[in-house]
């Protein structure tokens, strides 16, 4: 994205969460800021790339992108680094050694939790990886919050030369709430100073620094225990008395208006001598965290008698409807209705978009017999969707390679003739990818690799990366030749082919011939992303409907511009019955891929008079 | 709950332009100077999946997230997603809805079936409806992106402050960004507060 003007100070702006840390990350003097894309932490680093004066990056991976921040708090500049949940586990084995040296230069490390599963395939509570690295964790509240706690934990990092673990939510990432901003303030970096002692973590000095860390957690503790982040509220009513972080807080003090709250912003370390206080104020305490009942076991292991996760699920939002009718068993109050949706309505799953070239693909893989299709991160992930149903696993960022040969290797007698495919995007497999697949050619394995190269982090909004060459900000970058890599990991150089992912049939060729070859081979797949603007759109189609004949074929494609108008049962010649599905293409969605036009066996598809007004369709 | 709270529920679904269509509901509050938080339950919304936009605006606003049963206003870019919905409302609260249908992969295919008369369904549960066809409205004013604020333009003459507001917040918006587009946006917001005058008028018929 290109720089912009940042707005004046006092402005009070509508910012979600992710735009309010952006903002506090540059008014705080931040020099280095990188991350690799994730739902709901995407927009940090995307705004944070269009404010002056500071070096942003998307870096390949997440442990890549905690490892320049490292760098450049080393060096004692601020440095600021962000990753959805699942991206933590990727950094971490940095972050564990991290927490030994601690930082010059303020570090603050902001983990979105995807608390609800919007867009991700776990859920996890990032407060472990404070308890873990035994590193402070800042959990704001809402938009404001976010961008205060940003700049207090600044000055906390530098003041204690540790990072902080800025942990934020879904509802916080992606709600927009005002925010009043402040002046920008620079931030020099103190340079590089050599310290082999502190810097290079051999055995022998991690030893020397692990009391240091111990020490570290004892103000730590009592930081906490004083520090203006933790606030109560003392309220009329004392029958029930909560601590809470985050957004959890918010939903509290709109369902309970009147009663004591406990808000921790430094929630790790636990202030408990504070909470053993605040307990002994009201009737019955509730610890309302999302997800883990980390505060809860804590206080019960320090003797404060609480409730938590014996009423309140540990998955999902703490939400008011979830929240209230917990509560109210506990105060012997009728408990309110949660109210259900009133009627049952299909599901809309995500769709591919309408002539995406992962259509291609799985129209193709849907007709294959006999094969397992090992799958990965991303917006083919949805290739397991109908109609295609044409993969078969998910775990995590790159393990598409790592399982397809463990499918191989661990195959049964019954299995011997099955296929094993990978499927992998171009950003996922330079993230995570590449290591797998080197280790499927070293190990002789026997994988189909389809790359889909669309040029783009597609899932998380069509973001840069090192396959498309251009950076974070739209300038040309030095650009991987996947066929090359490929190849010099190993894989040889007639098992590699780059296919036109519109051309069914030299796709469908292509990927039966290889699958049949017992070795690997990667097809790389080579066209953009529908939403980045390397796709070019073409003239759009439309169907005939006297030559229609209703096959269906073109449905299998899964296009979400194609239209079933009306179904028909017929009894074929062999005495089967087959439902007719007579279509119309939405020509206003239409980009004139032809994925539908190839299948389509009376030639019922033909380009749409762009003279005529657009029709809409109407059901 | 806050007594004071506005709470209105926008659906519908990825691509509609559902989210810019509250956050201009927003930017319309915030001039007049109130307390403002929007939140969007959107996973994976650009691939066509379901979007719905919580906006809650007062002199202080809380919990981001409207309770079922306590929507003020359901503004509805679907009809299905209309249906899906509904039990937001508070009792007897307003919908105003497409009735353009957005018919998905899933149902193409065969696999569910769309609601027959999604108004009907949602009148027989007590909750007054206005139903017009934004699309329809869009395309006659020669663009089918001005459904958003022919939607927008309905909602005018339900808020708690007056529809001049919002169509100061969208004229503002559009001055910034797409200059030429102002005119044809002020004539789609007022065709889209005609509509849901004119559906309100057919509903006392009916």
């Amino acid at each position: 994205m290109a720089a912009v003007m940042p707005a004046p100070a006092q402005s009070r702006l509508l910012l979600s969460g992710n735009e309010a840390v952006a903002r506090a990350v540059w008014e705080s003097g931040v020099r280095v800021a990188a991350a690799y894309p994730g739902t709901p932490s995407t927009e940090m680093l995307e705004v944070i790339s269009t404010y002056p004066d500071i070096y942003s990056e998307w870096s390949v991976n997440e442990k890549v992108s905690l490892e320049v921040s490292i760098g450049a708090a080393f060096a004692g500049s601020r440095a600021f680094c962000c990753m959805k949940h699942v991206g933590m586990n990727v950094a971490s084995d940095a972050l564990m050694t991290l927490t030994l040296t601690g930082v010059v230069g303020g570090l603050v490390i902001a983990i979105a939790d995807d608390v609800g599963l919007s867009s991700s395939q776990n859920e996890q509570d990032s407060r472990y990886w404070g308890r873990f690295a035994h590193l402070p964790v800042f959990e704001p509240a809402d938009s404001q919050e976010a961008y205060d706690m940003t700049k207090a934990a600044y000055d906390f990092s530098e003041k204690h030369q540790v990072p902080v673990i800025l942990r934020m939510t879904t509802r916080i990432n992606h709600v927009k709430a005002l925010v009043t901003v402040g002046e920008r303030v620079p931030h020099a970096a103190t340079g590089f100073k050599k310290d082999t002692a502190r810097w290079v973590m051999t055995p022998a000095g991690a030893g020397k620094r692990i009391p240091l860390m111990f020490e570290r957690d004892k103000a730590l503790r009592a930081e906490a225990e004083i520090s203006p982040l933790n606030v109560i509220d003392t309220g009329r009513d004392k029958r029930v008395g909560f601590v809470s972080s985050g957004p959890a807080w918010m939903h509290v003090r709109e369902s309970y208006p009147d009663a004591p709250t406990l808000k921790l912003g430094l929630s790790c370390p636990v202030p408990i001598e504070k909470i053993r206080a605040f307990a002994a104020t009201v009737d019955k305490l509730v610890v309302v965290e999302e997800v883990e009942p980390l505060v809860e076991t804590e206080l019960k292991a320090a003797g404060i008698a609480c409730y938590g996760k014996d009423i309140l699920p540990r998955q999902g939002e703490l939400a008011p409807n979830v929240l209230k009718p917990a509560v109210a068993g506990l105060l012997g109050e009728p408990v309110p209705e949660n109210l259900t949706p009133v009627a049952k309505v299909f599901p809309r799953p995500p769709t591919m978009c309408v002539a995406c070239p992962h259509l291609g693909v799985y129209y193709t893989l849907a007709q294959l017999k006999n094969i397992t299709i090992s799958g990965d991160i991303g917006c083919y992930t949805l290739g397991a969707g109908h109609p295609w149903n044409a993969l078969d696993t998910t775990i995590s960022m790159g393990a598409s390679m790592g399982i397809a040969l463990g499918l191989d290797k661990g195959r049964s007698e019954a299995d011997a003739n099955n296929r094993i495919l990978a499927v992998i995007g171009d950003s996922t497999f330079l993230h995570m990818g590449m290591q797998g697949l080197l280790d499927i050619v070293y190990n002789k394995g026997n994988v189909t690799v389809l790359l889909l190269d669309n040029r783009a982090v597609g899932m998380t909004g069509g973001q840069d990366n090192p396959g498309n060459g251009r950076d974070i900000h739209g300038d040309p970058a030095p650009r991987v030749d996947f066929a090359k890599l490929v190849e010099s990991l190993g894989v040889k150089k007639e098992r590699i082919h780059v296919v036109d992912p519109y051309q069914l049939p030299v796709l469908f060729k292509t990927i039966r011939e290889e699958i049949k070859i017992p070795e690997v081979s990667v097809i790389i797949t080579d066209q953009p992303c529908v939403l980045i603007d390397d796709y070019k759109k073409q003239k759009p189609y439309e169907v005939i409907d006297d030559k229609c004949t209703g096959c269906g074929n073109c449905v299998d494609v899964g296009c979400p511009a194609i239209h079933v108008m009306r179904r028909e049962k017929v009894i074929k010649p062999s005495g089967k019955e087959v439902e007719l599905q007579f279509v119309q293409i939405e020509t206003s969605a239409c980009t004139g891929c032809t994925l539908c036009v190839q299948p389509c066996a009376p030639g019922a598809i033909v380009h749409a008079d762009t003279t005529k007004p657009i029709r809409l369709i109407r059901h | 709950m806050e007594k004071n709270v506005t709470n209105i529920l926008v659906v519908g679904i990825g691509g509609q332009g559902v989210m810019t269509a509250t956050e201009i509901l927003a930017e319309a509050a915030i001039a007049l100077g109130q307390d403002v938080k929007k939140t969007e339950v959107a996973g994976m919304a650009q691939r066509g999946g379901v979007v719905s936009s919580h906006l809650r605006f007062g002199p202080k606003v809380l919990s981001p997230q409207i309770m079922a049963g306590t929507a003020d206003l359901l503004l509805a870019f679907e009809s299905a997603e209309a249906l899906r919905w509904c039990h937001y409302l508070k009792p007897g609260g307003l919908v105003l809805m497409n009735t353009a249908k957005l018919v998905p992969p899933v149902v193409n295919i065969g696999l569910y079936d769309y609601p027959d008369d999604p108004v009907a369904e949602i009148r027989a549960r007590g909750y007054p409806v206005r139903a017009f066809d934004a699309m329809e409205i869009a395309m006659n004013l020669g663009e089918v992106k001005l459904g958003n604020t022919v939607m927008l333009g309905a909602l005018g003459d339900h808020l708690p402050f007056p529809a001049e507001v919002l169509l100061d917040a969208i004229v503002k918006r559009f001055s910034a960004k797409k200059p030429a587009l102002v005119e044809l946006n002020r004539k789609a917001f007022e065709a889209g507060r005609a509509a849901a005058k004119a559906a309100g008028q057919e509903a006392v018929a009916a």
